[in-house]
């Protein structure tokens, strides 16, 4: 027997409102989730204003965070990358090269020159994360060498900021060869007393942090940014455990004792300024 | 025991025929002029299989289990070797060997990743993947060998170093790249040889030198073709196709002209045939180059290092 019969038919379900929303007008933060005015995360220099994370940036905006304005002169930007082994795998290196340059705007993974902190001269080397994963081949080694080369020359600082998977398959032994020429180079301006800061930002894996983004006089890393030698996919799969949480985050770098500080992209100038002020005689 | 990758097994059984033949033969049986065919036969098989080594089994016999490893090499070429352990901080690894002897009477550093033969020793030496306490131990013994004027030899034979929690926690990538900075500096000749896998940066951190050479069937590559393979191709086993992509042999290495001095030939069928033939051979390369470098001073060693390095690049402006 029933007791209760629905009298009413369903309710058709309310069809799907489409609402007519532009692109990228709202972001959802990788971290905690909530979405947020996406102006209001530029603001913010790209920090989630709800829980701190940081959002990747490219080169040029973070060029435009810690320089005086209109202080950058960029250097070798007409440098290229060629495929001198013809590598190929889903699709040729060549390609590759094109459909980032195309993308991105800029000739490859790193951009340098020289520039303005709070008045004082320093050389500085960017990476840029959207470019082919950050990933260091001839190029990049040869602008982060020459960068460094002019700091020795000019009695400049150099700053190098990295966001990096580490070495460029594409290039095989060449990007290898990058480690120790770059390394080689930060051995000169460390022998000319010449500061070094490295700048890690999220992520910086692999060989960029066996070089030069570990070699700092300062190692300064962007809260929880990512940053380790092997990656972590890698590690699962060698040790066959789960990682501890936080594990290769910047705070867990600090607490082993692998970075100096950890700095929040706001404070960002007056940290390097500070530093850099104490080591150079002005 | 021997053992026989895939494509060496036509020729180790002939060998194995070749054998018994010669078990069998008495003073009234006679099979010399059957042994001399198959010798014949073998040493044309031999030659037939090496000269058209693909990258991947050139990359295989790298990895032969029965290649000369750092130890042996010491034994053949070296005099008067001690070791040396420990990084004064953690404490010693075993991937990583360190100590001195004598080469042709000069006193020398010797420096070399070190893998195990059976099980037990394969993990006493974790597979030749060093953690940062074998680059900081390699890197105290290098600059003890600056500190007495002795000339460093290593031996580079490593899949990589090894992806750990505990040698992130140490900072493998920091050992790494401290090595790399002052290995730069370092006052004394240094000469590198690639005995068998030079694995990205585990291998690059006792690897730079004034020299660097190749043995013949080494390999030398930014990463192993397996993790090539799984990023590129989410595919860890198409390793013989990224092998092939990465250029990784002595004769490709060699063929980009400014990354090693010489491609070391080793005995027909691989330097795991004969040990001693194939020290001999590496034992003469090391003395001209040694010769060359003893001549030297020590900010001219410095200088030639760094431009050696300098000149690796392949760009367009």
């Amino acid at each position: 027997m029933v007791w209760f019969k629905r009298k009413k038919a369903p309710v058709a379900p309310v069809e799907k409102k489409t609402v007519q929303m532009p692109e990228g007008v709202w972001t959802k933060c990788k971290n905690c989730q909530e979405i947020i005015y996406a102006k209001e995360i530029e603001r913010n220099l790209n920090v989630c204003p709800k829980c701190d994370y940081h959002f990747r940036v490219s080169a040029r905006e973070r060029i435009d965070l810690v320089l005086d304005e209109g202080s950058f002169v960029e250097m070798d930007a007409a440098v290229r990358s060629v495929d001198f082994l013809d590598f190929k795998d889903s699709k040729k290196y060549k390609d590759r090269i094109k459909a980032a340059v195309k993308k991105a705007g800029d000739g490859d993974a790193v951009i340098c020159g020289s520039g303005l902190l709070d008045g004082l001269p320093v050389m500085v080397a960017v990476f840029d994360f959207s470019f082919m994963g950050g990933s260091m081949g001839s190029v990049v080694g040869e602008k982060i060498t020459r960068a460094i080369e002019k700091g020795l020359e000019a009695k400049a600082p150099v700053i190098i900021f990295s966001s990096s998977g580490g070495a460029r398959m594409q290039e095989s032994i060449l990007s290898l060869m990058q480690m120790a020429k770059t390394s080689a180079a930060l051995a000169k301006l460390k022998a000319a007393g010449i500061p070094f800061v490295s700048v890690l930002t999220d992520p910086t894996t692999g060989g960029v942090t066996a070089s030069f983004a570990m070699l700092g006089d300062i190692n300064m890393a962007e809260p929880r940014a990512l940053i380790g030698f092997a990656g972590p996919r890698v590690i699962e799969q060698t040790i066959r455990q789960t990682l501890p949480e936080g594990f290769q985050r910047s705070e867990y770098l600090l607490e082993h004792g692998m970075v100096d500080m950890i700095v929040p992209r706001q404070e960002m100038k007056a940290r390097l300024s500070q530093v850099l002020r104490i080591f150079t005689k002005s | 025991m021997k053992q026989f990758l895939d494509f060496e097994k036509p020729l180790a059984d002939l060998q194995a025929k070749i054998s018994e033949l010669k078990d069998f033969s008495t003073e009234r049986v006679d099979f010399t002029g059957d042994i001399k065919k198959l010798e014949k036969k073998a040493d044309k098989l031999r030659k037939d299989i090496f000269s058209n080594l693909s990258r991947w089994q050139r990359t295989q016999l790298a990895r032969h289990a029965d290649r000369p490893y750092t130890l042996d090499y010491v034994d053949h070429i070296f005099t008067d070797w001690f070791e040396v352990h420990g990084d004064r901080n953690f404490r010693d690894d075993p991937a990583l060997v360190c100590g001195f002897a004598r080469f042709d009477g000069q006193p020398c550093c010797v420096i070399g990743h070190q893998k195990g033969r059976n099980t037990k020793q394969k993990v006493h030496r974790n597979f030749g993947m060093p953690n940062p306490e074998g680059y900081r131990k390699a890197l105290r013994v290098m600059q003890m060998a600056e500190q007495f004027g002795l000339p460093i030899f290593t031996f580079v034979d490593t899949p990589g170093a090894f992806p750990g929690i505990g040698a992130e926690e140490r900072g493998q990538a920091e050992a790494i790249a401290r090595n790399l900075r002052e290995m730069a500096m370092l006052k004394v000749p240094v000469i590198v040889t690639v005995t068998g896998e030079g694995g990205s940066g585990g291998a690059l951190a006792i690897a730079v030198g004034n020299r660097v050479m190749m043995m013949e069937h080494s390999v030398y590559a930014v990463i192993s073709p397996e993790g090539c393979a799984a990023i590129l191709w989410s595919d860890g086993a198409k390793g013989p196709q990224a092998a092939e992509a990465l250029k990784l042999t002595a004769p490709d290495v060699d063929s980009l002209d400014c990354v090693i001095d010489d491609v070391i030939p080793e005995p027909l069928g691989g330097a795991h045939c004969d040990h001693k033939a194939a020290a001999a051979t590496l034992k003469s390369y090391l003395k001209k180059h040694l010769d060359e470098l003893m001549a030297m001073t020590a900010d001219e060693l410095i200088e030639q290092r760094y431009d050696r390095f300098r000149k690796m690049t392949r760009i367009s402006e």
